[in-house]
């Protein structure tokens, strides 16, 4: 099931000549009434896959605002088992918005690669991005995914040059998330013209989908990036949009919010259709 | 005799030591580390390399260190014949420089001018700036905030010596975040900068890196107990936060299967209480920075805060070679509690007249038991790795004197 929603995903926006709004947000931060609302109101206001954040202590490639919202998801307790059963109440009434769970290795692998592929696969999510599974580490996963229907997606960054493309490209399906920069989630911006080369270079070798994320913030940026890839990727932006709620206490404020930056997004990207 | 060992094999082509190991790194790195390997593995060979280091590590760290007869402290427990390798009496005091010179140089060969480290105590840092103040490079050390507060000298000395301190508030500001910075650091600036471990822990090839350099502790070692007692030791001891100093002084004497290898880590208030650093006592394996090993986690695998006296052992994980021995029982681990630390730091220091770090006072504290065990012909070697100065401040504190 899973590679089939994020493929129908991909060619629904080709058929619409625009790149897809991939968003992100962290399960559980400030809560997970609060992430199940702001995934609706993501997927109503034009996102067309959707990461999904579990939590971990030790996020190393993330930047302020993600580790500030993984600590805010922990500290009200929440489990990887309850980032599963968040997407279990997501999918009852959505078969169509992909899911990709993105995280790091250990509390997968402290759940058990098995039972962590037959719970996510059974509550409709369609893949993971394991930030610390490289594909020389990634093979137990692999297998057992392929038997799930699962979608392992895997990065590519400036430093993967043509050889390193194959190697993270083997055995991978869905997508290949792009980072647009050498650095941690949401610093700094992307230049379009000067990964442009290597985002074609992948989407060559790969024979799949690449999304560009890291430093998409805005509407503009966005757009720019969305002429270069066949998916944007948008993550710290909406996490502080929770961070804002938590801040304020009032938690009923960050799907809006987060709505508002999906729709924004999503105008910017249409506003370049390509031909 | 065969000095060929069947322990020596590993890590394997994948960084593996047996089931743990690895590169669990984010796609940004790997070029890098596979670069690092590849780098290393020539630089080993390369004879100009090989001879710069030991023509340093004679002169400039003052190698080989002694081995000394801890006759008092023999004296006092009426077991094992027990010695010290004097791994203090290095510059700076302590064991880290021999792998920080190591990897300076790696990083020089690279091409590399910017090194970073991230340090609990400090002693790593400290080790890591004055290599750094030596060849003339960049300096960045990570510190966690308390760990910052906490060691005021160590973070003086570093500036001295002309690197830069950046205080970790991520997290909860200790040396696994001060870790998390530096690896978010090197993510950032891939073109410029080394990241110079300090444990024989994180991604492959750091492990075997640091392993590799540290060795210098046992192969002395073993060559003056040899001279010295015209025979081998029963026993090689000593502490382990991430275990470089255990493992360089093993290392050496892994083939040697009648030597038992003893490792001995903080159990901080006790392992029951759940606050301690005792990451093969009390934890379970799992993935973290880079490699898999045994990490202190809860149920649902986040990572839980080590606790240790000793700032250099508080540590939630350990180096997977560690993991590798103990699984095969190669290898002992036992553990040792703040309290206990602390009276073996100063039954040495009034016997011995050496203050040892809080460090290897851990080690010290088991060593009566493992001379008793091996009996008045047994022989033993620990590890002292560290001296105590940087620790006089809060061993005071600990007793309740106000210096």
């Amino acid at each position: 099931m899973g590679r089939t929603r994020i493929e129908a995903a991909f060619a629904k926006a080709r058929a619409e000549n625009r790149a897809a709004l991939v968003t992100y947000l962290m399960a559980g931060d400030p809560d997970l009434e609060t992430s199940y609302g702001a995934l609706c109101a993501l997927r109503d206001n034009g996102a067309d896959i959707i990461e999904l954040g579990a939590p971990f202590t030790d996020p190393m490639a993330d930047g302020a605002a993600i580790q500030k919202a993984g600590l805010r998801a922990l500290a009200g307790g929440t489990k990887l088992t309850d980032v599963i059963a968040l997407a279990a109440r997501f999918r009852k009434n959505d078969q169509t918005t992909p899911l990709i769970l993105m995280g790091y290795a250990n509390p997968v692998h402290s759940m058990g690669y098995e039972a962590f592929a037959e719970a996510a696969a059974k509550a409709g999510i369609d893949g993971s991005i394991i930030v610390d599974l490289p594909p020389e580490e990634d093979a137990p996963l692999r297998e057992i995914y392929g038997r799930h229907g699962l979608s392992v997606i895997r990065l590519a960054t400036p430093t993967t040059d043509e050889h390193r493309a194959a190697k993270v490209s083997e055995g991978a399906s869905g997508f290949i998330y792009f980072v647009a920069v050498t650095g941690v989630t949401g610093a700094g911006s992307a230049d379009p013209a000067a990964i442009a080369g290597r985002v074609a270079m992948v989407k060559r070798v790969s024979g799949l989908p690449v999304c560009v994320g890291f430093g998409v913030k805005s509407g503009a940026q966005a757009a720019e990036m969305a002429k270069i890839a066949d998916g944007v990727v948008v993550g710290s932006a909406f996490v502080e949009k929770a961070g804002d709620a938590h801040a304020t206490g009032r938690f009923e404020a960050a799907g809006p919010a987060m709505g508002m930056l999906a729709h924004e997004l999503r105008v910017a990207i249409d506003s370049v259709r390509k031909a | 005799m065969d000095l060929r060992n069947t322990w020596d094999k590993w890590p394997d082509a994948n960084g593996r030591f047996g089931e743990f190991g690895g590169r669990y790194v984010a796609e940004t790195l790997m070029p890098l580390v596979l670069e690092l390997e590849a780098e290393y593995r020539k630089a080993k060979r390369d004879p100009a390399f090989v001879a710069e280091m030991q023509d340093l590590w004679t002169h400039y760290v003052g190698r080989p260190s002694p081995l000394y007869f801890a006759e008092r402290l023999t004296e006092h427990f009426g077991g094992a014949k027990i010695y010290f390798k004097r791994d203090e009496l290095n510059h700076t005091g302590a064991h880290k420089i021999n792998n920080c010179l190591g990897q300076v140089l790696l990083a020089r060969r690279m091409g590399k001018k910017r090194i970073i480290a991230e340090t609990g105590a400090g002693q790593h840092g400290v080790a890591t700036a004055t290599i750094c103040a030596r060849f003339g490079l960049e300096c960045v050390v990570f510190m966690g905030e308390t760990d910052v507060e906490r060691q005021k000298p160590n973070v003086f000395r570093m500036r001295l010596l002309g690197a830069q301190i950046v205080p970790v508030s991520s997290g909860t500001g200790t040396l696994k975040d001060a870790m998390n910075e530096a690896l978010r650091d090197w993510v950032t600036n891939v073109e410029t900068t080394f990241y110079c471990i300090g444990t024989a822990a994180g991604p492959h090839p750091y492990p075997e890196i640091v392993r590799d350099f540290q060795s210098v502790i046992g192969r002395e070692a073993r060559a003056q107990i040899l001279e010295r007692e015209g025979r081998l030791p029963d026993a090689v001891m000593a502490c382990i936060g991430g275990g470089s100093n255990a493992i360089g002084l093993f290392h050496p004497f892994i083939d040697d299967e009648g030597v038992r290898l003893i490792g001995v880590e903080a159990a901080g208030h006790g392992i029951e209480t759940g606050q301690h650093a005792a990451a093969l006592n009390g934890g379970r394996p799992g993935i973290l920075h880079g490699n898999r090993t045994y990490l202190l986690q809860t149920d649902d695998g986040q990572i839980i805060d080590a606790h240790s006296i000793s700032a250099g052992l508080d540590y939630p994980g350990i180096g997977p070679e560690h993991a590798f021995l103990r699984d095969m029982g190669r290898a002992e681990y036992l553990s040792c509690t703040d309290d206990e630390a602390l009276e073996a730091f100063q039954l040495c220091t009034r016997l011995e007249g050496i203050i040892p770090a809080l460090e290897p006072a851990h080690a010290i504290a088991r060593v009566g038991e493992v001379a008793k065990d091996l009996g008045k012909d047994g022989l033993m070697i620990l590890n002292l790795c560290g001296r105590g100065d940087k620790d006089v401040f809060s061993v005071a504190k600990a007793l309740g004197v106000d210096v």
